[in-house]
């Protein structure tokens, strides 16, 4: 598959590293190159400089083929702006998007948008971690369970 | 009127202003404490400090309720998700964003903001219009009515110069709403009335036929 990122935060960056080494073509784009150094030495994909909420941009990064495209800047509007860009104007199959706000997460998915909220998604988890008995760490003490 | 107004920069700064001057309850949505205490100090209680993409925030400040909201913060997706918020969950009937890239008109209109304006643009066309050799400049655009008035020069080259009004095949949709001569008053243009160099002629037509009515009116 041809999957664009846009954003090479810690996130991208390995994202890209890993979809890299499964075998798909991979573009990394972000709007400061110094970002590419969290980039493995061991990445066989293209990493380029440009904005991801501007069409020419996206253009050069090859989104009128690409398969996917998954939006990881720091900005919940930018990564929402360039996922409706991708859906609605160059008709990406697939385009994922990452919202830190848990409400405007609710919105776009229910506008159609495939969403992932990191807030929730961490949330959740570490509300299970606190549910979880503590066996393993001290036993015989109290708590945990409720 | 219920106005809410997104981005207390420069531009939502002096729009509070006149808003406020013709009587509408306006309130402006500034992220930036600084900001909004000095507008605050000047002009009483009508900025309020929050993000203005915030659902959260926007249902604190009744937009609910809200006639129009116009998103002029300087960036394209915070102006495009204040204006989708607003639409979406808190049904405003009326949302404008301003644009900084002017590319992003498109894609705003398809994704349900209703007026888009580039001060880009804005500054192109009037910088056009002060060039003398300009054939055809867009005064104003109808968006909803998908038309635009247009103001077309006629130059001594024109070869519908001396030409009557009613000899002219016009595109369809295109109307000659005033014809304002070199020297003399405007006038209404009559079937009779013959073009002269001059002429600016001012046009109601689509943005489709805007360029077939300026080669018609002036025979290039």
């Amino acid at each position: 598959m041809k999957i664009i990122i846009m954003g090479c935060g810690r996130v991208g960056a390995r994202l890209a590293s890993l979809l890299d080494e499964d075998g798909h073509e991979v573009i990394v784009l972000d709007n400061d190159t110094y970002s590419f150094r969290r980039l493995p030495a061991s990445f066989g994909g293209t990493a380029l400089y440009g904005n991801g909420i501007d069409e020419e941009a996206l253009k050069k990064a090859g989104i009128e083929d690409a398969d996917m495209f998954v939006a990881l800047t720091q900005g919940d509007n930018r990564n929402v702006m360039a996922c409706q860009i991708c859906k609605h104007i160059f008709e990406v199959p697939r385009v994922m998007c990452r919202i830190y706000d848990p409400l405007r997460e609710e919105m776009y998915s229910a506008l159609g948008l495939e969403t992932l909220s990191p807030t929730k998604i961490f949330a959740q988890l570490l509300r299970e971690k606190v549910g979880e008995s503590p066996e393993k760490k001290a036993p015989g003490k109290k708590g945990g369970k409720k | 009127m219920y106005i809410i107004v997104i981005g207390g920069g420069r531009l939502g700064y002096y729009l509070l202003k006149a808003l406020l001057n013709e009587g509408h309850e306006v309130l402006v949505l500034e992220k930036d404490a600084r900001i909004c205490k000095t507008i605050t100090e000047e002009l009483g209680s009508v900025c309020f400090r929050g993000d203005g993409c915030e659902a959260a925030t926007l249902a604190e400040v009744g937009t609910g309720r809200a006639d129009m909201l116009v998103a002029v913060t300087g960036d394209d997706e915070d102006n495009l998700v204040a204006c989708q918020v607003a639409k979406h969950k808190h049904n405003v009937p009326r949302t404008i964003a301003r644009l900084r890239n002017p590319q992003n008109a498109a894609l705003f209109k398809k994704l349900g903001v209703d007026v888009t304006i580039s001060a880009t643009d804005i500054i192109l066309e009037a910088i056009e219009r002060e060039v003398p050799t300009h054939p055809a400049t867009e005064l104003l655009s109808l968006e909803e009515k998908d038309l635009v008035i247009v103001d077309v020069k006629i130059s001594p080259e024109s070869t519908t110069v001396g030409k009557a009004v009613k000899e002219l095949t016009l595109p369809k949709g295109s109307k000659l709403a005033l014809i304002i001569p070199a020297e003399g008053s405007a006038r209404a243009p009559a079937p009779a009335t013959v073009l002269q160099a001059g002429d600016q002629i001012i046009a109601v037509t689509t943005p489709e036929t805007k360029e077939a009515l300026q080669a018609a009116l002036r025979g290039i």
